[in-house]
């Protein structure tokens, strides 16, 4: 293969104005972050400021209540949803894998229906309020999030696909019980694929806005995309941000472009620093399921 | 009871199960119950049961306004091109990634491509806020006022917004969709390129001659499947990305932001269920019809 070594130079160079054209947005916003307000004002946002300014993060530090709790919620709800959810969607793939459970028909119909139709938003809102009356809860921002077709599917598939049935059955010959089995045998066995879906539940979950923005009233319940979600979108919600933070110090101009812009990189942080690390991992969940076998 | 008997014999897989089974029954199957919310009108302090049934009175309203013809127009019309740029460009961008030969190089030029995926749309509407805020904006601060141009309006000005939401959409799925088809490719036997290159075939011909018509069939199944959900549009963009400006709607309402609207904003559950119902009908038509296609084309894609 010594021939095909080299790659064709223009396709790198495509592929190089395409990264960045990916990256560039985030540069963006970083660098408003660290903008001098008077700078912002005088010269809008730049991807180069004149002038280098923590202020934005300062502040954020100074009075950190808001986004402390946020993210507090944040990983509060997204911690018991992956773990919960996990536990639920395996055991009930597990169930559905096993050839000698009659209703296993039945029972994967009633999960493949799920994903054929759905009752709308309206309904799945007064389940939640109405009904369960969890609106105002951290349980609203969990529930909706614990079980999918989709994950039971893929996770079932790995089941029958790769563990050997004479396992389980051996396992049955030594005395094991059926959650025995699953618990000690099963999950062990399917750590790359829990370790997948849960990558992804995990993420679906930090990044959830939309059951807060339905569901969430309560300021102190405020997930930390909600409370960025607020910071963009009402001027007066930043301002009393600002406020807070700014209390003991009147009179100051306060750097809200650049307080807004840090609020959003603060809650980047995370994402982009793990993500180099388990990139491997991202692209093998996008790829599951997407294309069968 | 012999069925009893069966679940009996079978209790710690049932019991496994049971969890499963209430939270599907809880977050889905109650709200399909739910659907006949549309025939009636809904009265909180009457409860759900004790509101009085209308018939279709519901669906008379929404189609009474223009407002139904216009979020399925706009609904279809936006996945339609989103479908179609990504594909072509995603497609492109997976063989174009398939001859990287340097590992640090393809392992970088995928992880760009993929994290616009997993950042939260509220991220996103910030990213497009940098490029499009009115005063300060890098747009209007940084290319139009150099140029001596009048600054832009952008969230309150509709026109601009289909190209707008047409490109934030390409920029956050189409490396997904890229990695997606790289699989495919990755996939596809090396023994026809040597022959191919034997035969003195141009890296062009190997393209069009033997990447494109076996990745094909993949290209029609995803194509197939984004085709049941048109009827579907993502909230999340709509609603972050023009961060939800009221001025832009009459280019940018899609049946997912009126029926929230209807339900949170305006209070109007009459329009909520109903728009709400027709989408949950007529995407499950499309989705039967769309596995029934995949299914005479390739048994084994299909759904079901």
């Amino acid at each position: 293969m010594k021939t095909n070594n080299r790659t064709n130079p223009f396709i790198i160079l495509f592929l190089t104005v395409f990264s960045l054209s990916c990256l560039i947005p985030f540069w963006l916003v970083f660098m408003v972050s660290v903008t001098n307000e008077k700078d912002l004002t005088r010269h809008g946002y730049s991807f180069w400021p004149n002038h280098f300014d923590w202020e934005a993060y300062r502040y954020l530090l100074h009075d950190s209540a808001n986004i402390a709790r946020a993210y507090g919620v944040t990983i509060t709800v997204t911690v018991i949803g992956v773990v919960v959810s996990l536990l639920i969607t395996s055991a009930m793939a597990y169930s559905l894998s096993r050839t000698e459970f009659p209703y296993r028909n039945a029972l994967s119909f009633y999960v493949f229906f799920t994903m054929l139709f759905s009752g709308g938003l309206l309904p799945w809102y007064l389940v939640y309020t109405r009904f369960l009356h969890v609106q105002d809860t951290l349980l609203a921002l969990i529930i909706p999030g614990l079980i999918g077709g989709f994950n039971i599917f893929i996770i079932r598939t790995f089941f029958t696909n790769s563990i050997p049935p004479s396992l389980v059955e051996s396992a049955k010959i030594d005395g094991a019980s059926e959650y025995r089995t699953y618990f000690s045998i099963i999950i062990p066995l399917s750590l790359p694929v829990m370790a997948t879906i849960g990558l992804f539940t995990i993420v679906s979950y930090w990044n959830d806005w939309f059951t807060s923005l339905v569901f969430i009233n309560n300021e102190k319940l405020y997930s930390l995309q909600y409370l960025l979600n607020k910071t963009l979108m009402n001027a007066s919600f930043l301002q009393s941000i600002a406020n807070k933070a700014y209390s003991n110090t009147a009179n100051v101009t306060q750097p809200l472009e650049s307080i807004r812009m840090a609020m959003a990189m603060v809650a980047i942080g995370p994402l982009v620093f793990v993500f180099p690390f388990l990139q491997k991992y991202f692209i093998k969940g996008l790829t599951v399921g997407a294309v069968k076998g | 009871m012999p069925v009893l008997r069966q679940l009996l014999k079978h209790r710690a897989l049932v019991i496994l199960a049971i969890p499963g089974i209430i939270m599907l029954f809880i977050n889905n199957y109650l709200p399909m119950f739910g659907i006949f919310l549309a025939f009636k009108d809904l009265n909180y302090t009457k409860g759900v049961w004790g509101s009085d049934w209308v018939g279709l009175q519901n669906f008379k309203f929404l189609f009474a306004s223009n407002d139904a013809w216009m979020i399925i127009k706009h609904t279809i019309l936006y996945n339609a091109v989103f479908l179609l740029i990504n594909t072509v460009l995603a497609v492109l961008l997976a063989i174009l990634l398939n001859e990287v030969r340097r590992k640090v190089l393809s392992k970088f030029f995928q992880s760009a491509a993929i994290l616009p995926n997993f950042v939260s749309m509220v991220i996103v509407g910030y990213l497009v806020y940098g490029f499009l805020n009115p005063e300060l904006g890098f747009i209007n601060k940084s290319i139009l006022e150099p140029m001596d141009k009048e600054p832009i309006a952008w969230y309150a000005e509709p026109d601009y917004w289909p190209y707008i939401l047409t490109i934030v959409n390409t920029w956050k799925t189409v490396g997904y969709s890229a990695i997606v088809y790289l699989a495919a490719i990755i996939g596809i036997d090396q023994e026809y390129y040597e022959a191919a290159r034997i035969d003195g075939a141009s890296k062009w011909k190997q393209m069009t001659s033997i990447t494109v018509p076996l990745i094909t069939p993949v290209i029609i199944i995803l194509t197939l499947l984004a085709v049941g959900r048109i009827f579907n549009a993502d909230f999340g963009l709509f609603y972050q990305a023009t961060m939800a400006s009221g001025m832009l709607k009459e280019t940018t309402e899609v049946i997912d932001t009126y029926v929230y609207n209807a339900l949170l904003v305006t209070g109007d559950t009459g329009l909520a269920s109903s728009a709400g119902l027709l989408q949950s009908v007529v995407g499950f038509v499309l989705v039967i019809t769309v596995n029934y296609v995949v299914k005479k084309i390739s048994k084994e894609n299909a759904l079901f």
